[in-house]
């Protein structure tokens, strides 16, 4: 898979909530070959006019739709970088590098019953891989976690794509409580695929190991050049220290060295 | 296009551009976004005689202009390099320069045997500068004896070009440069890392591991122009910069400083392109500039 660098604009920018921001981005240059986007996989972004934001951003992909050459990605608010790449007016242009990383495992067979687990920001690349396991005929299942359901993001899209549990802190919609404690996550799961805070996803491990349920978590460590260069993003695995952004940034939980 | 080729040694680089080691992998990691063979060189990762984990995350640190890094010389080994790596990076033109590090100098001396047979390995560069391995590194670099006494045992292990790459964590650099070119130096390039260190203030810890770490990016570049320009006026073998190119005016801020070469590292994480743009660049203002060869421009500040 060829990656490229490319200027996408802002086609749209839909504040979700007070921390996200979903951009609706398209190819500058309108004869751009847009390389074909895998579930999993992320994307650099400079920011721009950042003058103390110095790397690019990585962000996983929240939906790609090549036939109308848009790109979503949902940016959480955490410093400078993200707030400047979330306060991007539409029609504004950044530059991104894409596709970057390895994509989530497809299921065994159509048969198979997977369950998709997002928290918070996690869910972005839910989103991406639930249309993509809906479109090849499978049925995807969600359970998204937040802390109430002022939090709970692109929740109308999730629904749309299948059945959809909701976990709140503080119960006010679905069950109350974190992931790991919802009626969802129960035996009879052959794949949970999930991505989330670290201790949320080490939870959820850890319960798909109680469950026999095979298990695939996206990784966020922090990057500098997203290509497998400069070995910073590194994640301990039974093969040593490898790149989350060549090497992941999903991984099965058996090949990482977590205490669960 | 003007003539922009330049000798280090006995080696000839097509062009002034070569990529800094530990920023461009084994150059293949490059290969979608720009043409390899357009480069002088690229330095590939630092090299060691034995395999090496490296430091625990995390290794990185985002600073103004810049970043702090601890990732800790982790490579497969020299053995890993030869068979594996080698093989197939030889179908590039550009001249290959493996980047050699140790912690004692027999390690040296061992890498540079297993690369001493590998025809397209002209030259070598050799790490007495890294600020994040505890033993080695940069503890031969900060002192004329110890630097000294890696050149001279490198020197009689490497057939090739030797490139001695210089830590900026030094109270006089021109005299470290001195005393590798007395024992047979080709080059220095220089520098290496800034040492540094960042505090995740919530958290009250270190942002890195390894709680210190190098400081690359633009931020160094005024150190690193500084210190070329004092190592040029020293030494007669060339120098090759390097600290905080972003592009072409960067590249040439050295040239003119009085690098014969220079490295770009850190920009390859923000833009994978830089190197060949800052060859463009130089090119074009060879051209604007009536320069015939890059080589006149060398040294060339006016006071």
């Amino acid at each position: 898979m060829t990656k490229l660098t490319a200027d996408f604009r802002v086609t749209q920018s839909v504040r979700l909530h007070k921390l996200y921001t979903l951009l609706k981005l398209t190819p500058a240059d309108t004869s751009l070959e847009l390389p074909e986007v895998m579930p999993g996989q992320f994307v650099q972004v400079a920011v721009p006019n950042a003058p103390h934001t110095f790397l690019r951003r990585p962000i996983s992909v929240n939906y790609f739709d090549a036939a109308n050459r848009e790109l979503w990605l949902l940016i959480r608010r955490a410093g400078e970088g993200t707030s400047i790449l979330a306060g991007l007016e539409e029609g504004s242009v950044v530059n991104l590098i894409l596709p970057l990383g390895n994509s989530f495992t497809m299921p065994e067979s159509a048969g198979s019953r997977v369950l998709l687990v997002g928290g918070g920001v996690g869910v972005a690349p839910m989103l991406y891989f639930g249309h993509c396991l809906r479109s090849q005929g499978y049925e995807p299942r969600f359970l998204l976690g937040a802390r109430s359901e002022a939090d709970l993001l692109e929740l109308d899209e999730f629904r749309a794509l299948g059945e959809t549990f909701i976990s709140t802190d503080d119960g006010s919609l679905g069950e109350p409580g974190v992931v790991t404690l919802n009626s969802a996550l129960r035996p009879g799961i052959d794949r949970i695929y999930c991505c989330g805070p670290a201790p949320m996803m080490k939870a959820v491990a850890a319960k798909a190991r109680e469950i026999g349920a095979d298990c695939e978590v996206s990784l966020e460590n922090m990057m500098a050049c997203g290509l497998g260069a400069c070995l910073c993003c590194v994640e301990k695995t039974v093969k040593g220290n490898v790149c989350v952004c060549t090497e992941g940034p999903v991984f099965n939980i058996n090949q990482l060295t977590w205490q669960i | 296009m003007a003539d922009l080729r330049v000798n280090i040694g006995n080696l000839k680089l097509k062009n002034p551009v070569l990529t800094a080691s530990g920023t461009f992998g084994f150059g293949e990691e490059f290969s979608d976004f720009i043409d390899l063979n357009r480069l002088g060189g690229f330095i590939v990762k630092g090299t060691t005689l034995e395999p090496r984990e490296g430091n625990p995350y995390p290794r990185m640190a985002e600073t103004p202009s810049g970043m702090l890094n601890a990732v800790g010389l982790q490579n497969k080994g020299v053995k890993y390099f030869v068979e594996h790596i080698y093989p197939r990076i030889t179908k590039y033109d550009s001249e290959i320069i493996v980047n050699v590090s140790g912690a004692k100098i027999d390690d040296y001396v061992g890498v540079c045997r297993e690369l001493a047979p590998l025809e397209r390995i002209r030259a070598i560069e050799v790490n007495i500068s890294c600020p994040n391995v505890k033993q080695g590194g940069m503890a031969f670099g900060t002192t004329c004896q110890g630097a000294a006494a890696v050149t001279k045992a490198v020197r009689e292990a490497f057939p090739g070009t030797v490139i001695v790459k210089l830590s900026p964590n030094v109270t006089d650099i021109a005299e470290i440069a001195r005393a590798v070119e007395a024992e047979g130096a080709d080059s220095v390039s220089l520098i290496n890392t800034l040492m540094g260190m960042a505090v995740d203030v919530e958290r009250r810890r270190p942002c890195l591991s390894t709680v210190t770490g190098g400081l690359s990016g633009p931020a160094v570049r005024p150190v690193a122009v500084r210190m070329v320009w004092q190592v040029a006026k020293t030494v007669s073998i060339p120098v090759i910069g390097l600290g905080g190119i972003m592009n072409g005016r960067d590249a040439l801020e050295f040239i003119l400083a009085g690098a014969t070469a220079i490295e770009v590292g850190t920009a390859n994480f923000i833009d994978p392109a830089a190197t060949v743009k800052i060859v463009d660049y130089i090119d074009d203002y060879c051209r604007r500039h009536s320069v015939a060869s890059v080589t006149d421009l060398i040294g060339c500040i006016n006071q």
